[in-house]
């Protein structure tokens, strides 16, 4: 492919890594591994750790905050980044799937003298759920076209939202609460506890994994190359026989997996939810992590969900003169999301291809 | 599902909801106009209102007057009207201005792809917001009584008041003045040539940046007007009051066809009437999951909304 082949011939980091035979790029990618699941300890480092670790921080939580904002930040990125469809309710997956383990397992649910499921019970469960809202949701609205898209996803995260305070059987502001951890022990403590966030970030960080695999390879299967096709002119695609409405629900089916995922892991750790957790404005920060970070880009989203966790946590027990800056976080954020977006368009770390295709865009100015 | 609701309260909840969507109304042709002519969703548009709510409350306050403050004459009411409608169009028109100087004008230079202006908009709106729900504590603000809601005519038990009459007429009025302006004005005629096509339009001597700075100009301004209405309306706003209404205008425009002015108007009223009847029937929690299913419905089988997407044909 002519995208491998540029990543080869270019410079940079990425050029440098594309060069090199497999088992160097091997050992790299096993030694970034191995530095993620390191990461509850940088605090620890000299010098670089007091910085990135501030004594504000809660630092196992902002780390498995992290994780799941990059879950979703992955999702997104397959739905927008890869397939091109703007969907700007994605938190309303993260909610079924948070949901869903609730309803299954939380004794406040009125499902629970049926099931009383354990957690890893849930998972599969919650998850098929997540899907098929997937598939419910993009089945009459993937035949629209993109602006539209984006209005319709945004209504169905409202109408999740709306549904969750409304009805009793999803208990409003009041939430589900005793929600199980997930299994496991260690010399008979649970290894998932209360106070511990460590293994649930190292849960977190295993799933990702896990994601980053599939989706790649998915993106480099003959879905990936339709969702590119779609992408970039879903008329041509259509013409050149790919079926597009399958690939884009599948992007979407896919999407809402991962994003079922994270409010699956996400129900694990906090034990309650509730509707108030939900808000709108959820979804569209990540959106703004993925776009931030590169959208297309799998490591480009990756740094998009962990900024758009990391900036407002690190401001926290900062002050500037008499202002608290924790107060005004996401004020902070917007400006740096325009900051960001004016003087790199095409995100922080780009697909290769996009960055490409935004330099032609360049030249076609016209003069103004 | 209790129909009796909504037959008994038709005639109320239909004027109500008029009301309601003469503001909406308003404030969706802010989101119009930039999509007619960028083809964008100006995300920032709901801040740009909130800011004219709060800029009347601030106008107002330098009359001495809060939410306790006793109902004015008719004379100083007068006053307090203009002044605060002139404070609302003046915040607003200058904050939509600044938006597309700041996040938008700098991106098309470059241009840049369609999802980035997106998200700088998400930044301008997230970034207005919370400066103003920071500096108000997130505590809601009481505006004060400048016009007490007065019947004025009864048909059967449907009691029409001053304030629904003034914002009705208001909204009709400002859309009216907006739609010859658009159609009529040489100035009007360069925003339908820009949204039509801005490369010709530009070769012919348009200039496209004065034409796409109008268009944010008067967004701004109508979705001032709102704010005014909006204020008077409610009673109280909020940090939040711009995002909720927002995505209600954004709905409006696209179900009257976004890109067309009187689509706006007639996507507002038609929206603000059957959330009401919405309401009556299901109960008010479900106001708005009725006006995003009925968006589903008209899109899957007129997917230009009603009224098609028509800024830039010569008949808008």
């Amino acid at each position: 492919m002519s995208e491998k082949a540029s990543f080869r011939s270019s410079g940079g980091v990425r050029g440098w890594f594309g060069r090199q035979p497999w088992y160097i790029r091997g050992v790299v990618v096993l030694l970034a591994a191995v530095a993620a699941y390191l990461l509850p300890y940088v605090g620890d480092v000299p010098l670089i750790g007091p910085q990135i670790v501030t004594e504000g921080i809660d630092w196992p939580s902002a780390l498995f905050n992290m994780s799941y904002y990059v879950l979703l930040a992955l999702g997104l990125n397959v739905v927008v980044g890869y397939a091109g469809l703007l969907d700007l309710g994605y938190v309303g997956f993260f909610a079924v799937g948070a949901y869903g383990t609730a309803l299954l397992t939380s004794p406040d649910s009125i499902l629970y003298e049926d099931t009383g499921w354990k957690w890893l019970m849930a998972v599969p469960a919650a998850l098929v759920l997540t899907m098929i809202a997937g598939v419910i949701l993009g089945w009459p609205t993937l035949r629209l076209r993109g602006d539209y898209l984006a209005i319709v996803t945004l209504g169905f995260a409202e109408i999740i939202r709306i549904v969750a305070t409304s009805t009793t059987t999803l208990r409003g502001d009041r939430g589900f609460a005793s929600i199980p951890h997930p299994p496991g022990s260690w010399g008979g403590e649970p290894i998932f506890g209360v106070t511990d966030a460590i293994p649930y970030f190292w849960l977190g960080l295993t799933v990702i994994i896990l994601v980053i695999l599939g989706v790649r390879n998915l993106d480099r299967s003959r879905v990936g190359r339709s969702w590119l096709a779609i992408r970039e002119d879903e008329e041509a695609a259509e013409v050149m026989g790919v079926r597009t409405f399958k690939y884009k629900l599948w992007a979407f089916a896919i999407g809402a997996f991962i994003g079922g995922l994270g409010g699956v892991l996400f129900a694990g750790e906090q034990s309650f939810i509730n509707s108030q957790t939900f808000v709108l404005q959820f979804s569209i920060l990540v959106l703004a992590g993925v776009v931030m970070g590169g959208s297309g880009n799998m490591a480009g989203a990756i740094l998009g969900g962990v900024l758009i966790s990391y900036i407002p946590d690190r401001l926290r027990g900062l002050s500037f003169g008499d202002t608290d800056l924790y107060e005004y976080r996401f004020a902070i954020f917007g400006a740096a999301i325009i900051l960001i977006m004016v003087l790199r368009p095409q995100g922080l770390i780009p697909s290769r291809r996009r960055a490409m295709e935004l330099k032609d865009r360049e030249k076609e100015v016209a003069p103004q | 599902m209790d129909f009796s609701g909504l037959i008994d309260n038709f005639g109320p909840l239909t004027v109500t909801g008029l009301a309601q969507g003469a503001i909406i109304a308003l404030f969706a042709l802010g989101y119009t106009l930039v999509y007619g002519v960028l083809r964008l969703i100006n995300f920032a548009h709901s801040e740009v209102f909130l800011l004219g709510t709060y800029a009347c409350l601030f106008a107002w306050g330098l009359f001495g007057l809060d939410q306790n403050s006793a109902a004015p004459a008719v004379g100083p009411m007068l006053l307090y009207m203009l002044v605060g409608l002139i404070a609302a169009i003046i915040v607003s028109g200058a904050a939509a201005l600044t938006v597309e100087f700041v996040a938008y004008r700098p991106l098309r230079r470059r241009n840049a792809p369609p999802l980035a202006f997106l998200i700088t908009a998400i930044g301008a709106s997230l970034f207005i917001s919370e400066v103003v729900g920071v500096a108000t504590h997130r505590n809601q603000t009481g505006v004060p009584p400048i016009i007490q809601a007065r019947p004025v005519f009864t048909i059967g038990d449907t009691t029409v008041t001053n304030l629904q009459i003034l914002i009705i007429l208001l909204a009709l009025v400002m859309m009216f003045a907006l739609d010859r302006f658009i159609n009529g004005s040489r100035l009007g005629r360069g925003v339908r040539a820009v949204a039509q096509n801005p490369d010709s339009a530009a070769l012919m001597g348009v200039n496209k940046s004065r034409v796409i700075a109008l268009v944010f100009l008067l967004g701004g301004l109508m979705a001032g007007i709102a704010a005014v209405m909006y204020d008077l309306k409610i009673g109280v706003t909020r940090y939040d009051a711009g995002f909720l209404l927002g995505i209600d205008a954004f709905t409006a425009a696209v179900l009257g066809g976004i890109g067309n002015l009187r689509g706006a108007l007639l996507g507002g009223l038609l929206l603000g009437v059957l959330q009401n009847y919405a309401a009556g029937v299901f109960g008010s929690q479900w106001l708005h999951a009725a006006s995003f299913v009925l968006l589903v419905v008209i899109l899957l089988f007129r997917p230009t909304g009603l009224l098609g997407e028509s800024l830039g044909r010569a008949r808008a």
